[in-house]
């Protein structure tokens, strides 16, 4: 089924029968249930002036994205395509970009995509229509149900419009590439240049051997950009051998690379998506090597670690207690059943999360188990 | 303002319930002598006070749960306190509710300059978690004005904001993770020195909650090396519509300055008389702070100048230096005082979309008229929050009321034009009734399902944040067990 307009989204949830599977664009995994499609699209409202955009969530990613560029203008999370991973098709949503709260390389300059949702309206499980927040910057009335619903993957209730503050498109971009080193010395690298004076947009290490590259981005106007691209390629100068790319076009390929995780796109085994704390991304990679032969891709300064295994591999075991979480991304149904596509959470934070769902969706019929 | 009428109950069991406190927290952290309670009995919204019937000062987590149980088991609200330094009420106490205070949480716990965080105790204030990491060269973004006192715990319950945070965010933006305890005295832990939550976010969920959720004993922040350099340019308008023409034209410029203030004419005049920082007379007048390197600096404010002089200005006035930026910026840091030396004020919050500033800058005014009460505005241009200061006499009866009211007539004008009731001091008690302006009862009644979770008996800061007749029933709770 597919609604088109918030009224017909409500009606249609109050009257559900059984279990939805509430897709956007439909790029990602499918869980069980009537699929629930939402095709509530058109934008509500752009004000450039004020960095704001309200948009109904089954909005096509790519006519946002398009709108925006016309102004000078972007969504500053950088949103990542599943589809080349996935090998999906479909077209992405921004409502399917915020319910799974997508953010990519620019994450570590600029915050996630909850850090730019302003507001929200969504229908709950009861078939109720909600707003939170608004279109304003600075919103403290009441909890924070917006941050809530961002990555809650329509498990709560089913985004109708999100609110977003947009920024600036940069001028001009520059990337310093250091070349050949190790997972550890790489990360090190990446820390020097995150934890500097000189606004990093992107921060990633690919690749093994004399084929690694550390990549350092810097965006804005043109004349910042050259300075601190020299600064940045003097700081990490006693790494290894440098370069600077600081061309557009291929800046833009290089960073979609590693936003869209191509190097796995068409390739056997199931791909993981590991949150750690930057340090421990090399000890992470090195253990999946260890155990799995695994590829790694290292993105957020250390601290997103993309891992392609073999087929069914437990990951989690293989990382033993480092702190953070791991997900699946693409693996067959039968391991998404026996891993889990989310990592547990401890039981009492688990109580409250089952808490809400109960108070959101009691009848339990929206993405059941998905996050479970 | 009404508060809930206190539980007779537990007013005539006082001995015993501080008692059970004593058993589980040293003696000098339980403070049951009414002379001694009173420094507790308001925050900085001091026109409410009422003393509590105890207060708590636990140095630990396991302290705070340890009390928390007890009050729990007894059916007593808890009114979690940082440093007192609300503006809307967050820390009001009723007569018959325990305040916890974080102070003895003072600690720096771990300092990680390669992963960019900081783990402190939320006693800490803010602006010690800078000074903890200031010799490295970093610094905790989020700086709320009374950051010399404010304490983290209040940052994150109001998820406080500050002058810079059009670049750098707001307190939830900066914050990665939080230990923190429930009423019933469980401990949990909501993320930690990696990006985003395993599950749902519930750490952007207690981020502003008001102490409503839990009692957040360890936070865990990012922290960001300084910039090499900041500088601000003054301009000086003639009307509100051309510093608000200026200000969205800056932006669509694709210019993200980390500041933009404004103040009005009757600011200008108070903190000229205050200060005398040496700014012109005018309608309007725009404080932009950029930063970076040296060159970086001069380009963009050159190109924040070339943009301001579309704009009619009146004067315009670049800092060549610390000397200069301090001046330019020493009225607008003594705004609050110097209209405090005029009168007794109020202090709004609310924010509105930047586009409506001229329309809602006039209706200020008028309704200044009408109420026969001044007012002066002085707040963040660049991301809408406003904050009105309507001057009253709290010796003139009635003058309070009335100040109170037009407030509320401010607040609404800000939900109407698109905006909201406050965008970084908290509801508290203070905006609580004017909720239903902002929200429908479903809408709140979604945000208190999300209490009836973390705290089913709506112990911690009950009277709080949601019109007091929406939450009666949920307040209603049977006797205590003795």
């Amino acid at each position: 089924m597919m609604v088109t307009s918030e009224s017909e989204l409500a009606e249609a949830i109050a009257g559900a029968k059984g279990p939805l599977q509430v897709v956007g664009g439909g790029t990602r995994l499918p869980v069980s249930g009537d699929m629930l499609k939402v095709g509530i699209s058109g934008v509500r409202l752009y004000e450039p002036g004020a960095l704001t955009l309200v948009v109904a969530a089954g909005t096509p990613l790519a006519e946002v994205e398009g709108l925006l560029a016309a102004e000078g203008q972007r969504l500053a999370f950088e949103p990542m395509d599943f589809r080349p991973v996935m090998g999906s098709e479909g077209e992405p949503t921004i409502g399917g970009v915020v319910a799974a709260n997508v953010s990519g390389p620019r994450r570590v300059q600029n915050g996630a995509c909850r850090d730019f949702l302003l507001g929200v309206r969504f229908v709950d499980g009861h078939g109720r229509i909600i707003k939170s927040g608004g279109r304003v910057m600075k919103n403290v009335t009441g909890y924070d149900l917006v941050k809530l619903m961002a990555g809650s993957w329509g498990t709560l209730g089913v985004l109708s419009e999100v609110s977003l503050k947009v920024l600036p498109a940069a001028e001009a971009v520059a990337t310093v590439i250091v070349h050949g080193l190790d997972d550890v010395t790489a990360v090190k690298a990446l820390s020097r240049a995150l934890g500097s004076a000189y606004d990093v947009s992107g921060a990633a290490h690919v690749g093994q051997g004399a084929e690694a590259r550390t990549l350092v981005r810097v965006e804005g106007f043109a004349d910042s950009v050259t300075y601190r691209a020299g600064r940045l390629r003097e700081l990490l100068g006693g790494f290894g051998e440098i370069s600077v790319e600081d061309d557009a076009a291929r800046n833009a390929a290089l960073w979609k690379r590693i936003r869209d995780v191509e190097d796995f796109a068409g390739r056997e085994g199931d791909v993981w998506r590991v949150s750690l704390k930057p340090s421990d991304g090399p000890v992470a990679a090195a253990a999946l090597r260890a155990a799995f032969g695994a590829e790694v891709i290292h993105d957020w300064g250390g601290g997103l670690v993309w891992a392609l295994v073999p087929e069914g591999a437990d990951l989690r075991a293989a990382m033993g207690d480092l702190a953070g979480h791991a997900r699946i991304i693409r693996a067959s149904a039968d391991t998404v059943a026996r891993l889990g596509r989310f990592h547990p959470r401890p039981a009492p934070v688990a109580a409250l999360e089952a808490g809400l769902k109960e108070k959101f969706d009691p009848r339990g019929i929206l993405n059941p188990g998905l996050m479970g | 303002m009404q508060m809930p009428t206190p539980d007779q109950t537990i007013l005539s069991r006082k001995d015993h319930i501080v008692r059970r406190l004593r058993t589980v927290l040293p003696d000098d952290a339980v403070i049951d002598a009414p002379e001694e309670t009173r420094a507790y009995e308001c925050d900085a919204l001091s026109a409410y006070r009422c003393p509590p019937l105890a207060v708590v000062l636990p140095a630990s987590t396991e302290e705070v749960a340890a009390a928390l149980k007890i009050c729990h088991d007894e059916g007593v609200p808890v009114v979690p306190r940082g440093s007192g330094t609300s503006l809307a009420g967050g820390a009001l106490p009723t007569e018959d509710s325990i305040i916890l205070g974080v102070a003895r949480l003072n600690r720096v716990l771990e300092t990680d300059y390669d992963n960019r965080f900081i783990r402190v105790q939320t006693g800490l204030t803010n602006l010690s978690v800078t000074g903890a990491v200031e010799d490295e060269g970093f610094f905790y973004a989020p700086d709320p004005s009374s950051q010399l006192a404010c304490a983290i715990a209040g940052n994150i319950a109001m998820n406080s904001g500050g002058a810079h945070c059009l670049k750098y965010g707001v307190t939830t933006n900066n914050l990665m993770g939080v230990k923190m305890v429930l009423m019933d005295g469980s401990i949990i832990d909501l993320g930690g020195p990696y990006a985003d939550m395993a599950g749902l976010d519930l750490l952007g969920l207690i981020c502003g909650s008001e102490g409503q959720l839990g009692v957040v004993t360890e936070a865990t922040l990012r922290i960001l090396h300084k910039p090499e350099g900041a500088r601000p340019v003054m301009m000086g308008f003639d009307s509100n519509e051309e510093a608000g023409a200026c200000v969205a034209d800056i932006i669509k410029a694709g210019i993200l300055p980390v500041a933009i203030e404004f103040m009005d004419r009757p600011v200008i005049r108070a903190t000229e008389n205050f200060v005398g920082a040496g700014y012109p007379d005018v309608e309007a007048l725009l404080i932009v702070e950029v930063e970076g390197s040296e060159a970086e600096i001069a380009s963009q404010l050159a190109r924040i100048i070339e943009i301001g002089q579309c704009h009619n200005p009146v004067e315009i006035r670049e800092s060549g230096g610390a000397e200069e930026s301090a001046r330019i910026w020493a009225g607008r840091k003594a705004a609050f005082g110097a209209m405090g030396q005029i009168n007794d004020y109020m202090c709004l919050d609310g924010t509105i979309p930047v586009s409506q500033l001229p329309f809602v800058l006039r209706r200020i005014g008028e309704l200044s008229g009408q109420y026969g009460l001044g007012v002066g505005n002085v707040f963040h241009a660049g991301d809408g929050n406003m904050h009105p200061l309507i001057l009253y006499d709290a010796n003139k009866p009635g003058d309070l009321e009335k100040a109170e009211s037009m407030g509320a007539d401010i607040l609404k004008l800000c939900v109407e034009v698109g905006g909201c009731l406050t965008g970084e001091h908290g509801v508290g008690v203070e905006k609580r009734e004017l909720m239903d302006a902002q929200y429908n009862a479903d809408d709140l009644d979604a945000q208190m399902a999300v209490k009836d979770v973390f705290d089913p008996a709506w112990l911690l800061n009950p009277a709080k944040v949601f019109p007091l007749a929406a939450t009666a029933k949920r307040r209603a709770r049977p006797l205590a067990a003795e």
